[in-house]
């Protein structure tokens, strides 16, 4: 148990980064980390996975990925055209520079499995072998989406604000 | 020597500096001759920078208290000591149940096979039922407290011996209370590093209360049973007679 606090204390500011990254709502994203932390404790005695870093951030993945679908068969309810407002205005709210902020909007224009890649690559550090794990896919396809996820986030960031936001949200699954 | 051409994947690689500094350098070299992969990959440098600067706050925030995580162990430890408590009274109502209604039905009804036969049988099921259980195999897990003894001493009686098989490469999993026609028997679970589980069911023993080993075969669930004192013992897995055989000696030799 003391190795469980010792190996993963330490990687709680990256699990709430990389959770904030993906659904953006603070408290959201806190739930998702606390029932990620509540497994772990629960589990930490049967891991067979002998990196934890990469062991933690695939529990922590899958919950906030069940959490995106929930969300997204929700936001089926909404009309898609009110969606990107809603957002905006969250985005607002906050004090972040003017690029970041553009950088976080576009990042929520990406479909999850590409906001998963980048966040996990670019963010946290992630290398591509933990990646794959974490995605439960093979380092083949981290490369491939890898690749996609940086072009189309190019593609976003370099059209106009107006135009990103005519497309809505992306909550499609992409292979 | 022949280089190796420049990839997709090596330009990803070269934006995350995950190369080891020969093919860096080709690749870096390759930038110089290419503009608009140039253009590209410092544009998703930028990027980069900018996801990760955009996200740094959250890191430095202080951690909420819901988050800390020697609260959520302990929290965890705390609950489950109740359940424990409740599974134990249950254990010796069921104990009580079943020794009284064997008592009663001494002597007209025994079935021939009350033995070591039928304690086989029930390991068997016991195994069938929980060992594929992804979700919980056990009801008490084996985290270095109490709670497993006291399960087991109140569902066998007396002081409960519990089977190290380390030697064998087995962990103890944990173990729950499993109803049987002759009284609640205790299931220890354990596995190995190959996810092999196997499964040892121990109950009191009307007849046969002493008896050699032997072993039995269901489909392809083997096993070897044995009773001592009163108490009988069934070690039962998906693996072959042979290599269960030395961990039910182990087992033997401990209790």
């Amino acid at each position: 148990m003391d190795d469980l606090l010792f190996q993963v204390e330490p990687m709680i500011p990256a699990l709430r980064r990389y959770a904030r990254g993906l659904v953006r709502d603070k408290e959201t994203a806190d739930d998702i980390v606390q029932d990620c932390l509540e497994r772990v404790v629960m589990n930490w005695s049967r891991r067979r996975d002998d990196n934890a870093r990469s062991w933690v951030f695939a529990i922590l993945h899958n919950l906030a990925v069940n959490r995106i679908r929930q969300d997204a068969r929700r936001a089926d309810l909404v009309t898609l055209e009110t969606m990107p407002e809603a957002t905006a205005a969250v985005d607002a709210g906050q004090d972040r520079t003017l690029f970041g902020q553009d950088v976080l909007a576009a990042i929520d224009r990406l479909p999850p499995d590409y906001r998963s890649i980048l966040l996990l690559v670019a963010v946290e550090d992630l290398s591509y072998a933990e990646a794959a794990t974490v995605l439960d896919v093979p380092v083949g396809t981290v490369m491939s989406r890898l690749s996609r996820a940086r072009e189309q986030l190019k593609q976003i960031l370099e059209t106009s604000p107006a135009d990103t936001k005519a497309k809505g949200p992306f909550i499609r699954r992409v292979k | 020597m022949t280089k190796r051409p420049i990839s997709e994947d090596d330009l990803q690689a070269f934006v995350d500096r995950a190369l080891d500094a020969e093919r860096h350098l080709e690749v870096a070299a390759f930038l110089e001759t290419d503009d608009d992969a140039a253009k590209r990959v410092a544009a998703y440098r930028q990027h980069t920078a900018a996801l990760r600067s955009a996200l740094a706050p959250v890191a430095a925030e202080p951690i909420p208290s819901r988050l800390n995580l020697a609260n959520i162990i302990e929290k965890q430890q705390l609950p489950k000591r109740r359940p424990v408590a409740r599974m134990a009274a249950a254990a010796v109502i069921l104990l009580a149940i079943g020794a009284s209604g064997g008592w009663l039905l001494k002597g007209y009804n025994m079935p021939p096979t009350e033995g070591v036969a039928a304690l086989a049988q029930e390991a068997s099921a016991s195994y069938s039922a929980f060992a594929p259980d992804r979700v919980r195999p056990v009801e008490v897990r084996a985290d270095g407290s109490d709670d497993l003894k006291v399960l087991a001493s109140a569902t066998i009686g007396g002081e409960a011996v519990i089977p190290d098989l380390s030697k064998s490469g087995y962990r103890l999993m944990g173990g729950r209370v499993v109803p049987t026609p002759y009284g609640s028997g205790l299931m220890l679970m354990y596995d190995n590093d190959k996810g092999s589980r196997i499964v040892l069911l121990t109950r009191r023993m009307q007849v046969d209360s002493d008896r050699a080993m032997v072993p039995s075969d269901q489909h392809d669930i083997h096993g070897w049973s044995w009773a001592k004192q009163g108490l009988g013992y069934s070690l039962v897995g998906g693996i072959n007679s042979e290599d269960l055989h030395p961990i039910a000696d182990d087992i033997r030799s401990q209790i």
